[in-house]
């Protein structure tokens, strides 16, 4: 046996490690299809994140245009998107639903005292199954809903003003939501 | 005020483990820093039990100003439940594998006056290196001690359900003391690649303690099973769920290395092929927490995920396995020896069994990285499932279970083709009894035969053997604990093969007063009460079974848990060590009506059993004259004469 052999277990190790950095970075894909484009938007029940004691449901979300933004606190991208989704809670009228995905609730309170909560409802997803039903592949994620709950536009990564400008807002104002000037306005300039 | 003291005693057994990892790699050869590294080691152990009985305490009097506590407890858990609660969780079950990692140093600091100063104190070098990246990812990433201050809440989230039960107070204790637990030949590997020195003596050394971690870890695999098929309501006893394949992979390189290690020890080869295992277990060990804890797979053993824990873990584990790794190039080519051996002798069996052990584990590992690797490619999903693993473990099982057989009558080097007659006997014994088996059964099922008459083939030959031994007076309890790892093994693959393919599921509606029949026997349903737990409601189905003149009660329950809100089945099993009636509750239907699944599994037990047997013949083979001996010599003053 050459002494060259002896790398070869290294080899296999660094091989298989690689894999498991990319499994673990798949969450900064952008490219992927949703399963649920066009399609209802899945039943669920879920707590609230600022009280336990209540539930929401998805017929609670229906009969108004809805973002829902899958956010955590361990996820950074979540935190630079988040001054753009204040952003949207302040100069339009859309329904805006955070689901908390595997996050530690008092963890999630803490950050929406300290940075702003831009949402109408959040929604406490600790163990993850609401996200599995959404076909979420890692935080950040955005959906938007029709008024009868339908997902028309889905995206993976971060809402930034670029994705604001040329995704989010057409679709937004083609369902009806008003957005107020400022909103484009504050978003061109930043 | 005391989870702040246990989160001060985890900080300090941090810096103790930094202080024994440097003293012990920088200084092995002064006696005054190997004194320096032992106490380092006890002062390791000593404050990581403080750190632990500090969380105990915590959730023993529902300090819910504990995040943790808070998360995981509540207080109409049972006590027994509130303690065994503190490894219920992800930071609670890191800091029980920190006290276990210190409690393996401790043994083995104990111990370490069999050994050579220098070589002692390079282990416990490692093993403090190891220590210290655990204990840093426990502080820094997984802090079970954070307060919940101002926000304390008065009452907390409670212990999941399913780990409400006599089986999660005991499988993870095991189940870590088996992982970390192959962090003692590790050690010992990286300690012999550092000294450019891999020889017969260092293997016997690494024996009792890779078999004692190999035990613990077979036992924690069992337990899990069993757990899995009592509490989930399924019925099914190993789901190859990718949590259950990181504690197999593990167990597969660690029973590899318990055969290479023997050869080593026998015969002075496999050398750099046994430390390269060593290597390879405990690295499964690291993988394995990488992919429980870091959520890159989804699976039913969830702990709350959090990728900056996935990011530390898999940086630990490319510092450990590739610096290892890469000692591993750099030294072992040294230790090359040539000893001959032909194809009828036990190192090639050996050989023959270690490949089938390392192609199971790559089978394995493939299965639970693949579908990484295809949604990295290709942006979709797959999943690898039953039938995946089964066409290669039916074939690789069977394959060893006939080459296990010919072990008892061959010898070390070569062996004289004369003495396999009596192999070639019980083979045609094994054969007939075999054959009337799938008589008996269902002649469509020619593998379960197959199986059950090698299995008998290896009790066969493994039973003469040991007569014969027997009746000369000499079974040293390594053969003893040899052969019965090996009738567990053969027993164990009975079990799965019979109980894999005959059992009986059946998934009926009942009403009350009606009864259904299940594999010859009457199954009547006698309709549903009411019952309390301590923290539960239940809907508990009364059912009887009439078997032939026996009849007993079988009491499923429908759980309903006070705090989450937690629906749980509850199924009733009437064990037998033939076979085990399984009744649980199902939804309720229409009007009184109940769907109920009913189950008959024979010899499912002897899954379980043929693991225990193959553990307690691991531990046993510990005992053996030699390697107490060894202890006994080595303790003795100035034996030092092993030094290198």
């Amino acid at each position: 046996m050459s002494r060259a052999s002896f790398y070869i277990p290294l080899g296999v190790f660094v091989l298989i490690l690689s894999m498991g950095y990319v499994g673990f970075d798949l969450g900064a894909r952008n490219d992927l299809p949703s399963a649920l484009i066009n399609k209802p938007f899945p039943n669920f029940n879920a707590r609230l994140l600022n009280d336990p004691e209540q539930t929401v449901t998805r017929e609670q979300l229906l009969g108004r245009p809805t973002l829902v933004n899958v956010w955590a606190t361990w996820c950074p991208t979540c935190l630079s998107e988040h001054e753009q989704l204040m952003l949207i809670a302040a100069n339009t009228d859309v329904q805006l639903i955070g689901v908390n995905y595997k996050d530690r609730p008092e963890k999630a309170l803490q950050w929406l005292a300290q940075f702003g909560n831009p949402y109408d409802l959040v929604l406490d997803d600790r163990d993850g199954l609401l996200g599995i039903e959404m076909g979420v592949y890692g935080a950040p994620e955005t959906f938007l809903l029709d008024a009868n709950g339908h997902v028309v536009y889905k995206r993976v990564g971060d809402i930034n003003p670029r994705i604001w400008r040329a995704e989010l807002a057409p679709r937004l104002k083609a369902l009806g939501v008003a957005i107020t000037d400022a909103a484009e306005q504050e978003s061109k300039d930043s | 005020m005391i989870p702040e003291l246990g989160n001060f005693a985890l900080a300090l057994a941090g810096a103790l483990a930094l202080g024994g990892a440097v003293l012990g790699l920088y200084g092995p050869r002064q006696p005054v820093l190997q004194h320096g590294v032992l106490s380092m080691v006890f002062g390791q152990w000593g404050f990581s039990l403080i750190a632990f009985a500090a969380l105990v305490y915590a959730f023993a009097v529902d300090d819910f100003s504990v995040a943790y506590v808070a998360n995981q407890s509540n207080t109409l858990l049972p006590w027994y439940y509130k303690i065994s609660a503190t490894w219920g969780g992800h930071e609670g079950s890191f800091l029980l594998w920190i006290l276990i990692m210190g409690t393996w140093m401790l043994a083995f600091s104990l111990r370490s006056s069999q050994f050579p100063p220098h070589f002692a104190t390079r282990v416990m070098g490692t093993l403090s290196l190891l220590n210290l990246g655990f204990i840093c990812f426990a502080l820094f990433t997984s802090n079970p001690f954070l307060r919940l201050i101002p926000l304390t809440p008065a009452e907390g989230a409670d212990l999941n359900p399913l780990l409400q039960d006599f089986g999660l107070i005991v499988h993870p204790p095991l189940l870590y003391a088996g992982y970390v637990g192959l962090a003692v030949p590790f050690a010992m590997a990286v300690a012999a690649l550092l000294e450019g020195r891999i020889d017969a003596t260092w293997a016997r050394w690494c024996r009792t303690w890779t078999n004692m971690a190999w035990a613990f870890l077979t036992c924690g695999i069992a337990l899990g099973s069993w757990w899995a098929y009592y509490e989930l309501g399924w019925g099914g006893w190993w789901f190859w769920d990718p949590v259950e394949n990181a504690s197999f992979m593990p167990w597969l390189a660690a029973t590899a290395l318990v055969h290479s290690l023997s050869v080593t020890e026998n015969r002075g080869t496999f050398k750099s092929w046994t430390v390269l295992l060593a290597i390879t277990a405990f690295s499964f060990s690291l993988l394995g927490a990488f992919i429980v804890r870091s959520g890159v797979l989804t699976s039913v053993h969830s702990f709350a995920v959090d990728p900056e824990r996935g990011m530390y873990i898999l940086i630990f584990l490319a510092l450990v396995v590739g610096g290892s790794l890469a000692l591993y190039a750099a030294r072992a080519g040294q230790n090359t020896a040539k000893v001959g051996y032909e194809l009828l002798s036990r190192e090639f069996f050996m050989l023959i069994n270690n490949v089938i052990l390392v192609v199971s584990l790559a089978v394995v590992l493939w299965g639970t990285l693949a579908p990484i690797g295809y949604e990295a490619l290709s942006g979709g999903r797959i999943s690898i499932g039953t039938p995946f693993f089964n066409a290669f473990f039916v074939p690789l099982g069977l394959l060893l279970l006939g080459a296990l057989a010919w072990l008892p009558v061959l010898n070390w080097k070569r062996t004289r083709v004369e003495v396999f007659t009596s192999v070639y006997q019980a083979l045609g014994i094994a054969g007939v009894l075999g054959g009337l088996v799938w008589f008996a059964l269902d002649p469509a099922s020619l593998l379960v035969a197959g199986a059950v008459a090698l299995a008998l083939w290896v009790l066969l030959t493994h039973g003469r053997q040991l007569w014969l031994r027997w009746r000369k007076g000499s079974v040293p309890a390594a053969y003893l604990g040899m052969t019965l790892a090996h009738v567990g093994f053969a027993l164990g693959t009975v079990g799965i093969a019979i109980t894999s393919t005959q059992s009986v599921e059946s998934d009926v509606r009942m009403t009350p007063q009606s009864s259904t029949e299940l594999a010859g026997k009457q199954l009547i349903f006698n309709g549903i009460v009411e019952v309390q737990g301590p923290n539960y409601a239940a809907k508990q189905g009364l059912f009887e079974v009439i078997d032939g003149d026996r009849r007993y009660q079988l009491r499923p329950e429908k759980r309903q848990y006070f705090a989450g809100g937690n629906t749980m089945t509850e199924a009733a099993i009437a064990p037998g060590l033939f076979a085990d009636t399984y009744v649980s509750l199902g939804e309720p239907l229409e009007g009184d009506a109940w769907a109920v699944r009913a189950h008959y599994k024979p010899l499912v037990r002897w899954v379980w059993l043929g693991a225990l047997l193959m553990a307690f013949g691991g531990v046993l083979a510990v005992f053996d004259k030699r390697y107490v001996r060894q202890r006994r010599r080595l303790q003795a003053p100035n034996a030092e004469s092993v030094t290198a």
